[in-house]
């Protein structure tokens, strides 16, 4: 009996990797992680630099093929697909350097994010303001992200803060159900820091979280899980309290941060 | 350089609110600008420029989706140009041939269609790439036809092209397109519906995704879409106006021949482009009909007009990258809180040492000109009514003091001006209109 629910959260796993491995060269970056995100999880992955956590989140959004392995996203494999098919299929990420459209102003960032899952595509026959949804959703975007006031600015002269929550809109704007937010609050005041939280809090309701975050008062307090990546490999997973407690992580990450 | 960017920010939100108070207002305008010109400019020359005006407008913008829209540097667009220039003789020679009831008004429609199909057939392959790599290509493409041109006498009848009667079609409202005005208004027609689509399509989902793409590729992929496909699609459209402006071209001059294919074509209309600014749609309008006078005013007066049109380029993308509408469109702001005549005086008072400056160079370089060139023809010479000796050291010395002064002067000028300018900007972003 208790086997059941066990089995139910595996099979409607959000997103899971097997055995996956990325070599650069005769470099190993990746070493085989296997990694598994149940649906509605805010799944946190942490390690010290170089560890290979932007290139697991390069693998798993398709900007780079894995060496070897497997990506599944809803249960069906992406690790072959370009990135545009794997964010069709329901996937969104954040970069750790902003990366955004700078000449484009605030509004037409966010737009541009909802104009493909809209189903308004490649259509060059049609306004792109006939579909009254769309400036209805980029208002609500823009007002979770709080960049109301500076819509019509061309977004390559906002503030570094007000870049890393339009990098955030553009990543939910397309109401994908799995979001992957690389180092959301790296560079951040504490002030800005507490507020992107809230935001992402807000913004992963309902939806599938995996987060590289380097600190750890914000993966504490968000994450429902943790997985550790050391040196290309995930030596340990689980909530936030069995990691504080795994000697193994206590070793080779939490021990250095305390320093 | 952030004050520029934060201009550009302000004026386009500003366009875009001025876009909703009055979408049908300019359009009406402009009709009736196009039409009204004729009345205006009575000349024979005059109606001849304007057509061929109307047409560098087309090509001009249909290049443009490619550069400012879409972020692709093309050297080869004349292929599309010059294909939908020898797809419309042939078409209108094949209806003549044939007596079918088409008029000379659709005839554009067959460059638009072979621009078209040899877009999606050339753009295939060259999208698949972008920024240099797509550039080297298009270059490719470009030798590769213009030379194919010289080959295949048949379709590209050779040297001296494929030549046609645009009179000897089925007549509408007894047009018979043999006078010029007639071309010429067949010519705006086709320019303003142009223009108009062109416009529009900025407006749809693919057009944003244009400039989200021109903006960052990698971005775009991660909202879903295949910056491949977009550029493809751009390229298509694009060559498709350019085959239309092509069309229009052969029915002016009556004929197609393989100097519409060469580099210089594909040379042209990224300068008029450039020159005019990329970055803004009305852009390539104004560079084309800037272009389009120059080259021939300019080829009149003198006979190193090119090197003149390059060193307008050079100067257009040292100092002012956004084109002339860039330079106009940073000016909204500043405009809109009045204080645009205190800056526009700074102008004036720059203009007079510039112009010195620009005095001296035209007389250096015809001076060079003149002993190097036309070396036989002797050693005098007549500029602006005045006869003189190339060689006299009097005239050097006057070019090298204008030269230096004027120089001297503009430096003192210039500073003047960017104090009036950053006062200019100050005003402005306390009324809000700029950050």
């Amino acid at each position: 009996m208790s086997a059941l629910p066990e089995e139910r959260r595996v099979r409607v796993a959000a997103l899971e990797a097997r055995g996956l491995r990325k070599n650069f060269g005769p470099a190993e970056i990746i070493r085989g992680v296997d990694l598994t995100v149940p649906k509605g999880e805010r799944h946190a992955v942490i390690g010290p630099n170089g560890a290979g956590k932007s290139t697991l989140f390069n693998l798993i959004s398709g900007l780079l093929l894995p060496t070897a392995g497997e990506i599944r996203l809803d249960g069906a494999p992406v690790n072959a697909l370009p990135a545009y098919k794997i964010n069709r299929r329901g996937l969104s990420r954040s970069f750790q350097v902003t990366n955004i459209f700078p000449k484009l102003s605030v509004w037409e960032n966010v737009r541009c994010a909802m104009l493909w899952s809209t189903g308004e595509k490649y259509a060059f026959w049609r306004s792109v303001e006939a579909n009254p949804e769309i400036a209805q959703r980029t208002q609500q975007v823009l007002s979770e992200i709080n960049l109301i006031a500076r819509k019509d600015l061309p977004a390559g002269v906002l503030t570094y803060a007000e870049q890393r929550a339009l990098e955030i809109g553009i990543t939910m704007a397309g109401g994908a159900n799995v979001i992957l937010l690389d180092e959301p609050t790296a560079g951040m005041s504490h002030a800005e820091t507490e507020r992107a939280v809230a935001l992402i809090r807000r913004i992963s309701e309902g939806r599938t979280l995996l987060i590289v975050e380097h600190d750890m008062s914000v993966v504490f307090g968000l994450a429902d899980r943790i997985s550790v990546l050391v040196y290309g490999e995930i030596i340990a997973s689980g909530t936030p309290a069995e990691i504080r407690g795994n000697p193994k992580v206590r070793e080779a990450y939490l021990g250095e941060e305390a320093h | 350089m952030s004050d520029a960017i934060a201009t550009r920010g302000a004026t386009t939100a500003a366009q875009t609110s001025i876009g909703r108070v009055a979408p049908w207002g300019v359009w009406i305008a402009a009709g009736l600008l196009l039409a009204g010109l004729p009345l205006v400019f009575r000349s024979g020359t005059a109606l001849t420029m304007l057509s061929l005006m109307g047409i560098a407008i087309i090509f001009a913008l249909s290049y443009n989706m490619l550069l400012g829209q879409t972020g692709m540097l093309s050297f080869g667009h004349a292929v599309y140009y010059g294909l939908g220039a020898y797809f419309s003789v042939h078409a209108i020679n094949w209806a003549i041939a044939a007596k079918l009831p088409i008029p000379l008004l659709l005839m554009p429609l067959a460059g638009g269609f072979a621009g078209l199909l040899f877009a999606v057939l050339f753009g295939w392959v060259s999208t698949k790439r972008s920024g240099t790599a797509f550039a080297m290509i298009s270059l490719g493409l470009a030798e590769l036809v213009g030379s194919s041109s010289l080959i295949l006498r048949s379709f590209f009848g050779g040297e001296e092209g494929v030549t046609t009667n645009r009179t000897k079609l089925l007549r509408l409202f007894d047009w018979n397109f043999g006078p010029q005005i007639q071309v010429y208004y067949l010519i705006a027609a086709w320019c303003l519906l142009s223009i108009a689509l062109m416009y529009a399509l900025t407006r749809t989902p693919f057009g944003r995704m244009c400039n989200a793409v021109r903006d960052n590729s990698e971005r775009a992929q991660f909202v879903g879409y295949n910056p491949q496909v977009v550029r493809f699609i751009a390229f298509c459209l694009s060559g498709m106006f350019a085959g239309i402006a092509g069309g229009l071209a052969s029915i002016n001059f009556e004929l197609a021949n393989s100097a519409l294919f060469s580099a210089v074509q594909s040379g042209n209309v990224l300068l008029a482009t450039f020159i005019g600014g990329a970055g803004h749609f009305v852009g390539p309008i104004l560079g084309a009909v800037l272009v389009t006078y120059l080259q021939n005013m300019l080829s009149d007066v003198t006979e190193v007009w090119q090197l003149y049109f390059g060193l307008m380029f050079i100067a257009t993308v040292m100092y002012a990258p956004g084109g002339l509408a860039g330079l106009i469109m940073m000016h909204g702001p500043i405009w809109r809180a009045g204080a645009l005549s205190k800056l526009l005086l700074a102008y004036a008072v720059l203009l007079v040492p510039i112009a010195l400056v620009a005095v001296g160079a035209v007389l250096v370089i015809e001076m060079m000109t003149h002993l190097g060139v036309k070396a036989a023809e002797g050693t005098t010479m007549k500029m602006a009514g005045i006869t003189f000796d190339a060689r006299s050291w009097l005239a050097w010395a006057l070019a090298l003091i204008l030269l230096l002064a004027g120089g001297g002067l503009a430096r003192l000028a210039w500073h003047r001006v960017a104090a009036a300018w950053d006062r200019a900007q100050g005003v402005a972003r306390e009324k809000g209109l700029t950050i």
